[in-house]
């Protein structure tokens, strides 16, 4: 039966391929092999210009004044009392930006940086990432 | 003599996007009788509000529906905002209408597909999917996000609409004008989509008021109800929004899920015609009223009382109570009513006389979302299990209604 669908179906057919093969076109042999080599991969689409990625924290800035701490709703900020100064869980971080809004010296800052799973929990914890960087936004 | 089967669809089943059960009793093929017994995925979302103070509630009223979820902060905000006596500046309240519009448009565009697909039509619900990614593309422009936007805060908004942006959304609201309505001729004009969807689950005006259906549901049964209209908020007083019923653009409601499908198409036209009149309309000006988060967090620790939210969501009424007691950081309870727990109570009347193939078709007409609508029950900690009966809950909801024009006039 033709419906109004055939025709779209057809134009379709001669449209361009949209979809970012991400990480790789096909599943290769091994993943863990093809993880180990960051260049073979496909690279993810670009972020946005409000894209809101893993925090950057700049330790020597920070006065230990855990503002931060008060707003962040998934408390993924933890504070070291020895040291006056926080570290940022990133797998609990949700990236409001709350804390950046808040933080009086502005040492904290979101990134663009989007890969960040890990197998690793120790990786996921941002503890000084240096002064402000110019990949940041407000 | 006719036997009669109990066959529950759910809580995991491959037509629903989230866990309830629906028993249906069946005599054949027939639906003669169903029961919902939702409970599968309560989340416990207002205790956890109880341990944060309103800012970081935001960001966890956000996550009550994912689809939504700008309707959900925009309602917790309005609450808020409510009791506390904040005013926002009007070019933060064109913003939020914004995204709220464009929420909607890819609330319904996104619920048109799966529609498609629960009916096995999926080269529409393909087609769907591609036209919703337009609007995700300047939800995450204007917001950093595709979901979960974060850009609404008590007294306006966090992010501006820059003039670039605008120029992009005219660009999207031309590309629906002109993409949107082949798709809605796919669907509308199909043969099987209409044998399918004619019909099935009828819901009719009268039951629709008895029981209390709110949003599109409502409107696909011929009631011109909306919030917008009635009750306008943000910047809805400046810009006239007419309920969509079916009699008005097909002649007759029937009810049923061709009704919603058709109303929520509509919808999205009309979400087109506001977006272009908030753009027309933007005011210069702050959008946000206070940029200080410490002055915000010390106003609302001095905040006491109870505040009301209630905005018109894509589903239909979502309202929101919130209580913060003075000198207290935390909110002190919460209280989230979203639609489809309205919507959800007319599943038993849609279902009479149907074919257990359409059941999932059914669930789906409402827009469910059930995460959302999984609230608390209460208890006075006496263990009385008392009903309250119709009569009784229409008295205490006329008395809130006198207390409430009481205390505004
Ligand atoms: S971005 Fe939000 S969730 Fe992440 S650390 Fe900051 S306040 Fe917490
Ligand atoms: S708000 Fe800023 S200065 Fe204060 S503790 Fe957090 S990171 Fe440090």
């Amino acid at each position: 039966m033709i419906t109004r669908m055939v025709p779209r179906l057809l134009k379709h057919i001669c449209l361009r391929f949209v979809t970012n093969l991400f990480p790789a076109p096909h599943m290769p042999p091994s993943l863990t092999d093809a993880l180990a080599e960051p260049a073979a991969l496909t690279p993810p689409v670009p972020v946005g210009q409000r894209f809101r990625g893993r925090l950057n924290y700049d330790r020597a800035k920070c006065i230990g004044c855990r503002l931060c701490l008060r707003v962040c709703p998934a408390n993924a900020t933890d504070y070291i009392p020895e040291e006056k100064k926080i570290l940022i869980h990133n797998d609990r971080c949700c990236f409001c930006a709350q804390c950046t809004e808040i933080c009086p010296v502005k040492c904290l800052t979101m990134s663009g940086d989007c890969m960040i799973s890990s197998y690793a929990r120790k990786e996921s914890v941002v503890t000084d990432t240096g002064p402000v960087q110019t990949d940041v936004k407000a | 003599m006719s036997t009669t089967y109990k066959v529950p669809i759910g809580p995991v089943h491959v037509g629903l996007k989230e866990p309830v059960t629906a028993w249906l009793e069946l005599d054949g093929e027939r639906i003669v009788g169903a029961r919902v017994r939702p409970g599968a995925i309560h989340r416990g979302i207002e205790f956890m509000a109880r341990e944060r103070n309103p800012i970081q509630v935001i960001y966890l009223s956000e996550r009550i529906c994912g689809i939504c979820s700008f309707s959900h902060v925009l309602c917790f905000i309005r609450a808020i905002e409510d009791l506390a006596g904040m005013t926002v500046p009007v070019r933060g309240q064109y913003i939020r209408t914004l995204v709220l519009e464009l929420e909607r448009v890819h609330s319904h565009l996104l619920w048109a597909g799966v529609a498609c697909y629960t009916i096995g039509f999926d080269s529409a619900f393909h087609l769907g999917m591609q036209l919703r990614e337009r609007v995700m593309d300047i939800l995450e422009l204007l917001t950093g996000n595709r979901v979960n936007y974060g850009v609404a805060t008590f007294g306006g908004v966090r992010w501006d609409v820059t003039p670039e942006l605008a120029k992009a959304m005219r660009e999207m609201i031309r590309y629906y004008r002109r993409e949107f309505t082949p798709f809605r001729d796919i669907v509308m004009d199909d043969p099987i989509a209409h044998a399918r969807m004619r019909g099935v689950g009828v819901l009719t005006g009268e039951e629709a008021v008895r029981y209390s259906a709110t949003g599109p549901t409502a409107r696909a049964s011929g009631l011109r109800i909306d919030l917008r209209k009635s009750s306008p908020y943000e910047a809805y007083g400046d810009i006239p929004v007419e309920p969509i019923v079916p009699q008005d653009h097909f002649g007759a409601a029937r009810g049923d899920v061709l009704d919603r499908f058709a109303v929520r198409v509509m919808e999205v036209y009309q979400s087109l015609d506001v977006l272009e009149k908030v753009l027309d309309g933007l005011p210069e000006g702050p959008y946000a009223a206070e940029a200080n988060l410490n002055k915000v967090l010390a106003s609302l620790k001095k905040a006491e009382g109870t505040g009301w939210g209630i905005i018109e969501a894509p589903r239909g009424d979502d309202t929101h109570v919130v209580h913060l007691k003075g000198g207290d950081e935390n909110v002190y309870w919460w209280k989230v009513r979203a639609p489809t727990y309205a919507n959800a109570v007319s599943w038993p009347l849609m279902f009479r006389g149907n074919e257990l193939a359409d059941a999932p078709l059914i669930i789906n007409s409402i827009d469910p979302c059930i995460s959302c609508m999984e609230r608390m029950m209460v208890t006075d900690g006496r263990g009385d299990p008392r009903v309250v009966t119709r009569a009784e809950l229409l008295e205490r909801c006329r008395r809130k209604t006198f207390d409430m024009m009481g205390r505004r006039a």
